[in-house]
């Protein structure tokens, strides 16, 4: 094979490699049922096993395999039986004050962090400049002491 | 930090600790499977929670206190329900025969699929009003721990009776006959 022919190859294998992966890039059942939720149970589908669950997961195999896609399969879910079946809220509307909230609470936290490592610290180095100079006497007797301990 | 700001901080914290609590506390008696049901039993008539659903035997949403004037038999059920299977007939015949005497049979589909739901009514020649409760919240308000529930409502709003698990022996259905004549009496 001559060298043009090697590259025409490589270069059609490496785009036909991708294709192949989009068109067997159907959703995971298991992947989509630890992302929904029962809402009995209310733990994602993977982990529950009541009746519900059981039919969740039946309608999920079902449509993947009549070729629907992750979020046309989550949309079905959602219209039966409400945002409460989604693991993760959706990021817009009041489902993005669950996403909001914790971040807030970090920020919020961290804020309380620095404030009170600063206020430690200040005090601190308010205390070190507090301290009373040593007595002489007793600072020569602590230089007395030293000596001899080193001697 | 002062002796005062930090004690305020742990004031806080504890208050905030107490307040969670009182909220976990608060959450779990309102979610008490069988409070509502239990009450009816001793005889107190609570108020039933009222809705407003998805019909699934046709077109449109239905509210429970638009049936004020009427006893009303809510039937908790879902198509995957066994039990479910057992008593739909005879709710069937109730249905029948009393909405004459202004009795409403109205089943509630919880946490199930619509299309299940109209197979079963299919399936077991169910014809009265049926409403879809797919997250469930409705049934969470009742307090139901389990599938089929039933509740008979007077023309008041009060539950006159529950019946937990399916009406399905002879002793039952007297007693849903026995509750719905004193649903009427109210």
């Amino acid at each position: 094979m001559s060298v043009r022919g090697f590259v025409v190859l490589a270069v059609v294998l490496a785009t036909a490699v991708p294709a192949v992966a989009i068109a067997d890039g159907r959703p995971n059942a298991a992947d989509l049922e630890s992302e929904l939720v029962c809402p009995t149970c209310k733990t994602t589908l993977d982990q529950s096993d009541s009746p519900v669950a059981q039919r969740m997961k039946a309608f999920v195999r079902a449509r993947i395999a009549a070729g629907d896609s992750e979020q046309q399969i989550k949309d079905a879910l959602v219209d039966q039986f409400g945002e409460g079946v989604l693991a993760r809220p959706p990021r817009g509307g009041f489902g993005a004050l669950a996403w909001a909230l914790p971040l807030a609470a970090l920020g919020v936290g961290a804020v309380a962090v620095a404030f009170l490592v600063r206020a430690w610290s200040r005090r601190r180095v308010v205390e070190a400049h507090d301290e009373a100079p040593l007595d002489p006497r007793l600072e020569r007797l602590v230089d007395e002491e030293l000596a001899r301990f080193d001697g | 930090m002062g002796y005062r700001a930090r004690l305020a901080a742990q004031g806080a914290a504890i208050g905030l600790v107490a307040l969670l609590f009182i909220l976990l506390a608060w959450s779990l008696l309102h979610r008490d499977g069988g409070s509502l049901a239990a009450a009816a039993n001793r005889g107190e008539r609570p108020t039933a929670p009222d809705f407003t659903l998805d019909r699934i035997d046709r077109d449109g949403k239905l509210t429970l206190s638009s049936l004020r004037g009427k006893v009303v038999v809510v039937n908790y059920w879902a198509s995957y329900c066994y039990p479910c299977r057992a008593e739909a007939p005879f709710l069937e015949d109730v249905w029948r025969g009393d909405r004459g005497r202004d009795v409403v049979v109205l089943g509630v589909d919880w946490q199930d699929f619509r299309g299940d739901a109209r197979r079963f009514m299919r399936r077991y020649d169910v014809s009265f009003p049926v409403v879809h409760d797919g997250p469930g919240d409705v049934g969470f308000d009742y307090g139901i721990t389990g599938l089929p529930e039933t509740y008979v409502i007077d023309r008041q709003g009060k539950v006159v009776e529950a019946f937990i698990g399916a009406i399905n022996t002879d002793e039952d259905r007297a007693r849903l006959r026995s509750a719905i004549a004193k649903a009427h009496t109210t």
